[in-house]
């Protein structure tokens, strides 16, 4: 019996080695093409960060470290440096955070815990999910016709009434700050953290908060001291994530952030983000300038690099744990 | 459940509210919290909705979007019609390069290469270039392409087929997933090769959903202003060089937005208009051709 079969199983080999030559050539090699693609695909992202280290290398070579540290940026005098937009990027990043984190989480809890029934939460969550899809210069567009003087009475009386602390003070704000851009960021980073929380949420298992509730505690104490610890690793990483979008982000910053070269320790006056000045002083530059652009492109990279791979480390963690 | 639910949830009140107010009036400020975080959301997007749609709709007619000619500053004339060419040229050129490119490789991670450390590291590194900021896929460009042989569509192209790569691996790889094993092993089964069964089974069942990711990323991406300013530049002029500088629907809405003239300025808000309504078009779109698909 098993040698008949191992005669059977060996002759029809030898058959179809004959018979399809060509066709296991093109299997083989399809194989191997979508091997290569997917290969390729994951070096891209090394082949871009080095190719823009690369083009920065000139403006690495003459500034130095001293690029992170220096205020000025003079095209004429060939003087580089990125401090003011290093200042803007983290702090309109974090800004949009501290307006982002309770809306999105709020929104997901709005959205898994049956507050309302499923034929108005789909709908929600869905024009939530539609906010992510919004170009980026018609956000800018906006803030530039709308928003700015939409809030520019605000933001006076603001600066009016508390021009002691140093966060709001300086002259009365006109428009352009980077209280501004952090608004609009918000707007647009809020979707990521509501629709990764809650689909952490929704992973979790149900016994959790069957649980909590069963032993008597409300909805929002179940919320609050079970869903959102057990959930902890989901939430964070989503904010990660909404982090890196917001440093990324180049239109909206450009367009309203008023690309003003110095660092304003309040929010209220313009400011300027690493994207801002990539985007606003690309098309007239200099040698040495667009040299220095990419190194600032550099220092970019690097804070998303690290702020999303470890958002993605976090996940990989947290889907392991699940499984 | 949901009886014995609303029957806790019943006795709860009554307790609650009579032993102990205070986690009674805690949950429901919380609740309202929560409402309001849902309404100041769905607020700002009806907000963005409403403005763009009434200022774009007084520029948006066909003599502005066939129209060749820019407007001079201060005249009253003028339309895009050379940024939608533009837009197409660039994006047909970042489809070409990328969706060929995206199917191929997301059919190793999903088909052959389940599983493998190789397809874990390549998943992991396009999760990373996802969130590589649209501006440094247009600095890439201009170091590869741009330094060589000028502004052009091409460059655009690579800089926004960057863009959508890890989309496109990610949405197809999903699709991918979808199709039943039971088909492949059929398949297999029959005779057929890897090669047969990709191109003849699996592809086909996904087609689809792939379509879907596909389309959704190409209307994601046709929003990008960042990736194009220093790749295809802008062009006041109508051009159809691939090889030249080209303006493009969300660079002129850019530039048309930051200077002083109110005819440049309804022209962005028309040019808002397109891009917003492409991508919500493309996104509710594809949300029911998905859920379809699931179901």
């Amino acid at each position: 019996m098993t040698s008949a079969a191992r005669d059977f199983e060996s002759s029809q080999d030898i058959n179809i080695e004959k018979k399809m030559g060509s066709s296991r050539i093109l299997d083989v090699g399809f194989v191997r093409l979508t091997l290569v693609l997917s290969i390729f695909a994951g070096i891209l992202l090394i082949l871009v960060i080095l190719q823009t280290a690369e083009a920065a290398l000139p403006a690495m070579q003459e500034f130095g470290l001293g690029f992170l540290v220096t205020t000025r940026w003079n095209p004429v005098e060939n003087i580089f440096g990125v401090l003011p937009q290093i200042y803007g990027t983290l702090m309109t990043s974090l800004v949009a955070l501290v307006f982002a984190v309770p809306l999105g989480i709020g929104t997901a809890i709005f959205l898994t815990e049956d507050f309302a029934p499923k034929w108005i939460t789909v709908p929600i969550g869905f024009a939530i999910e539609l906010i992510v899809a919004i170009p980026s210069v018609v956000l800018g567009l906006w803030g530039i016709f709308v928003l700015i003087p939409a809030v520019r009475p605000i933001f006076r009386a603001i600066n009016e009434s508390m021009k002691w602390l140093p966060l709001f003070g300086g002259p009365a704000p006109r428009g352009p700050s980077l209280l501004i851009v952090s608004l609009v960021l918000s707007i647009m980073i809020c979707p990521i953290i509501a629709s990764i929380t809650r689909s952490t949420f929704e992973s979790l298992p149900r016994s959790l908060r069957d649980g909590a509730l069963a032993l008597g505690a409300t909805r929002w104490e179940t919320v609050l001291t079970v869903m959102i610890p057990a959930g902890l690793s989901g939430i964070v990483s989503s904010i990660m994530l909404a982090m890196g979008r917001a440093l990324g982000e180049t239109m909206v910053a450009a367009m309203i952030s008023g690309n003003a070269n110095r660092i304003n320790i309040s929010l209220m006056q313009p400011g300027s983000t690493i994207t801002g000045l990539i985007a606003s002083q690309f098309g007239e530059a200099g040698r040495l300038q667009v040299s220095a652009l990419m190194y600032a492109g550099v220092v970019l990279m690097i804070l998303t690099l690290v702020v999303n791979v470890l958002a993605e480390i976090v996940i990989r963690r947290f889907q392991n744990l699940e499984q | 459940m949901s009886d014995s639910a609303r029957f806790i949830g019943e006795e709860e009140k009554i307790d609650i509210s009579s032993i102990a107010p205070i986690r009674n009036y805690s949950s429901r400020f919380l609740t309202f919290l929560s409402i309001l975080c849902v309404v100041v959301l769905l607020a700002s997007l009806s907000w963005v909705l409403w403005d763009v749609a009434k200022e774009g709709v007084n520029k948006l007619n066909w003599y502005n979007l066939t129209q060749i000619r820019y407007p001079a500053p201060g005249l009253e004339d003028g339309g895009f019609g050379h940024a939608i060419v533009g837009s197409l040229m660039v994006l047909s050129t970042a489809a070409v390069i990328s969706f060929p490119f995206g199917i191929l490789a997301a059919v190793y991670l999903s088909e052959f290469g389940r599983g493998t450390r190789l397809a874990y590291l390549v998943k992991f590194s396009c999760n990373v270039l996802t969130g590589v900021p649209a501006i440094l896929c247009g600095l890439f460009a201009y170091a590869v392409v741009v330094r060589g042989s000028g502004f052009s569509a091409f460059s655009g192209g690579i800089a926004t087929g960057v863009l959508m790569l890890p989309i496109v691996i990610r949405s197809t790889e999903e699709a991918l997933l979808l199709v039943s094993p039971d088909m492949r092993l059929a398949s297999v089964g029959l005779g057929s090769t890897r090669f047969q069964t990709t191109m003849r089974i699996v592809l086909p069942t996904a087609a689809p959903a792939i379509v879907t990711g596909l389309i959704l990323s190409l209307a994601r991406a046709a929003g990008e202003a960042a990736p194009l300013l220093f790749t295809s530049f802008n062009n006041n002029f109508w051009s159809t060089d691939l090889f030249g500088p080209v303006a493009t629907l969300p660079v002129m809405t850019y530039f048309f937005a930051i200077i002083p003239f109110r005819p440049q300025q309804q022209l962005a808000w028309a040019g808002a208009l397109v891009l917003l309504a492409m991508v919500l078009i493309a996104s509710t779109v594809s949300r029911f051709v998905v859920h379809k698909t699931r179901k």
